[in-house]
């Protein structure tokens, strides 16, 4: 289904619809409020960008040193070019340790990778340990946002499932009792576990860590309890130096909650004795990416979310209007670099408004690049009705008394017609919206009568 | 005052066929604040509308039109922030007119600032007592920066704001989310009717909540989508251009 089409099935119930949209601008104004105490806010969003710069043009190089002081570490690192082969690392790593239950604290990547899935075909328990994922994957949804997996469902409906899933009791709609609930669950499940999986959030070329940030503490419950770490990173989330994270981390959990730091930053270096820490690199179209000189900066993305929380659009439509991993407007710029057919009307799901870019936190031009590939999928798309009524608009414009004929022509017929026809369902505009009454003449007219 | 300049009226396609009454106030206001202004008669459109659409490619003799069009002038001045940013940033490059094309960044200015930026009006003397409602439009707002962000981390300006505020009796009215799109956004409001709609009914519930009497903007693309709605479900708002205000206001 279409953006369009799933974004008025989301409209249909108004109030929920109306709850979504205040619900996450109450987290774009607490985001406001934060970053604006910082007084070098601006220049912050400055230096990570161009911290970025730096990683993308020598990625190869960062990646290869980071590589090189991992193993040095004691951590066994993985190249994956696709999901598949990263589904395959990771399950392989798992039958060597005969292990037949895992816990996952939130990782994107692992859901662009469809890990889940594949790892439950292979008859292993997958649990993810983030309450909001938690939540998701007992209705066996997606996450609808990247930040705020659960952010569509209110608490009525939590209260609902973990009645039929967790057995608390009917109606108690009460977060902390549901909280509670979920913590005893997940207890047991991070006590049975051998391997924990976690996504990374900053890996630093100069020293081989790795940065996983949580609210929940659950990425540390997970791998302390474990024997074996296994860490998915999208290669793009090289950093050069530990000192960097210093500008990464403050951005981050102000953009994505309003949080002056998320609450558990959890650096990894060296595997325990008796442990072990694997770390899956993955490609996964990410170096496609690059080579598009137009898009590559949508790689700098530390998936904060505040382009969410921001859009006019996600906030009224919801996550799943937009059928890819990473919704909103940095999946519209990601998603048709995977597969530009399947996600070709993202691009469309915007007005062009600009907010997104004012408030990425790596000053990601995603407006522009929403117009860019805009011209790429018309050009994919080939000649159709559209293009062809784009080529002869363009004809009019260019000659002067075409546009003259063509408007009289259109205000003439908006004059004469009957608003049954005006207003009828095959005009869309006038579905909701009166259209503007239409002048007798129009400035052209008026001009040469009054000034020439 | 560059009194001596050429000055060249660029007037959106659709203000020409839909509201003429806009571009009148805007050449009224210009000539009253003592511009020199003619309007090249052989003016259509700008190419947005395709461009946006995803037919950038297809705009090349509208933009050539254009640019041949408006050559002779030292200022291009339009009531629209929306078309000023197009071409700007958006006209394709024209082989053989790099030049000119370069030029046209430095001579083409949205109304209000020009008013504030040029011409540095400071003391306008008029009146106009109601409780207005400013639309700041996206292209606008943060393509062409006529008003501070309020995503970013930067002190308040308006140039709007700064026109009105010169106007004795009229209220600028403070609202709840001050820069958050309608929903028109061009072929959006087509493609994606029922969240254009219900983001321009968002935007029109923000300035009824706080006694708006009449919404204004720099864009009539916005105003026509608001009003649109407005009218369909007999809201009491009023809309104006803000060059209708203050044409209307300083005569």
């Amino acid at each position: 289904m279409s953006h369009p089409a799933k974004a008025s099935e989301f409209l249909q119930d108004a109030d929920k619809a109306k709850w979504h949209d205040e619900t996450l601008w109450f987290v774009r104004d607490k985001r406001d409020t934060i970053s604006k105490t910082i007084p070098e806010w601006e220049e912050l969003r400055a230096l990570a960008s161009r911290i970025k710069d730096n990683v993308l043009a020598n990625l190869d190089e960062y990646l290869v040193q980071f590589e090189e002081k991992a193993k040095a570490n004691g951590i066994q690192v993985h190249w994956a070019k696709d999901a598949e082969e990263h589904n395959q690392i990771v399950l392989s790593i798992l039958q060597r340790h005969h292990c037949k239950a895992i816990v996952k604290s939130k990782s994107i990547l692992t859901e662009e990778c469809h890990l889940n899935p594949y790892l439950e075909k292979n008859g292993i328990e997958v649990v993810d340990t983030d309450l909001g994922e938690r939540i998701v994957q007992l209705l066996n949804q997606p996450p609808s946002h990247i930040v705020l997996p659960a952010i569509h469902l209110k608490k009525r409906d939590i209260s609902e499932l973990f009645h039929e899933k967790l057995q608390t009791e009917k109606g108690n709609e009460d977060p902390a009792y549901l909280t509670h609930a979920a913590r005893l669950h997940l207890r047991e499940k991070f006590l049975g576990a051998k391997v924990a999986i976690t996504g990374v959030n900053f890996g630093v070329a100069e020293t081989g860590e790795f940065v996983v940030c949580t609210n929940e503490g659950n990425a540390d419950m997970g791998v302390h309890l474990a024997d074996v770490h296994i860490a998915c990173m999208g290669i793009e989330k090289i950093i050069p130096r530990r000192k960097d994270l210093g500008v990464f981390l403050r951005l981050l959990a102000r953009s994505a909650t309003g949080q002056p730091i998320t609450n558990y930053n959890s650096h990894f270096r060296s595997p325990s004795p008796e442990k072990e820490i694997h770390i899956v690199l993955v490609d996964n179209g990410r170096t496609d990416q690059l080579a598009r000189e137009k898009f590559k900066n949508s790689l700098k993305c530390i998936r904060c979310g505040a382009c969410m929380n921001t859009c006019p659009i996600y906030r009224r439509s919801g996550g799943y209007s937009y059928g890819s991993v990473v919704p909103g407007p940095i999946g519209s710029i990601l998603s048709p670099g995977l597969d530009v057919k399947k996600y070709s009307t993202l691009p469309f799901a915007s007005t062009l408004c600009g907010s997104c870019t004012d408030v990425c936190p790596v000053k990601i031009n995603i407006h522009e690049q929403l117009y860019e590939w805009r011209q790429e999928i018309t050009k994919a798309q080939g000649t159709n009705a559209k293009s062809i009524s784009m080529k002869i608009a363009n004809g009019i414009f260019t000659v002067p008394f075409a546009y003259q004929v063509t408007g009289a022509m259109m205000r003439g017929a908006l004059r004469i017609l009957p608003d049954s026809i005006t207003y009828s369902g095959l005009n869309t505009w006038g579905k909701q919206r009166d259209l503007p009454e239409t002048p007798k003449e129009t400035f052209k007219d008026w001009y040469k009568k009054n000034r020439s | 005052m560059p009194l001596n300049k050429k000055i060249g009226l660029f007037i959106p396609c659709y203000v020409d066929q839909f509201y003429p009454n806009v571009a009148i106030a805007t050449l009224e206001l210009l000539e009253k604040l003592g511009c020199q202004v003619s309007y090249p008669i052989g003016q259509t459109c700008c190419g947005q509308p395709m461009a946006n659409a995803g037919y950038e490619r297809d705009t090349v003799g509208t933009t050539r039109h254009f640019v041949e069009t408006f050559r002779e002038y030292d200022y291009i001045i339009a009531p629209s922030g929306s078309c000023v940013l197009h071409i700007k940033d958006h006209a394709p490059a024209i082989a053989g007119m790099e030049k000119e094309q370069e030029s046209l960044h430095y001579k083409i200015f949205e109304l209000t600032e020009f008013l504030t930026d040029v011409l540095k009006v400071e003391n306008l003397k008029g009146s106009f007592p109601h409780k207005v409602g400013y639309h700041a439009s996206c292209h606008g707002q943060r393509g062409l920066r006529l008003g501070s962000s309020s995503e970013l981390h930067q002190p308040f300006f308006s140039k709007a704001k700064q026109l009105l505020d010169q106007i004795a009796g009229l209220e600028w009215v403070e609202l709840t989310r001050t820069d958050e799109c309608c929903g028109f956004g061009g072929t959006f409001a087509v493609t994606e009717e029922a969240l254009s709609v219900q983001m321009g009914k968002d935007r029109l519930q923000d300035h009824l909540a706080h006694g708006v009497e009449i919404l204004t903007g720099g864009d009539m693309s916005c105003i026509m989508h608001l009003e649109g709605i407005a009218k369909r479900n007999q809201q009491p708002l009023k809309f104006m251009h803000i060059a209708e205000i203050l044409n209307q206001a300083i005569s």
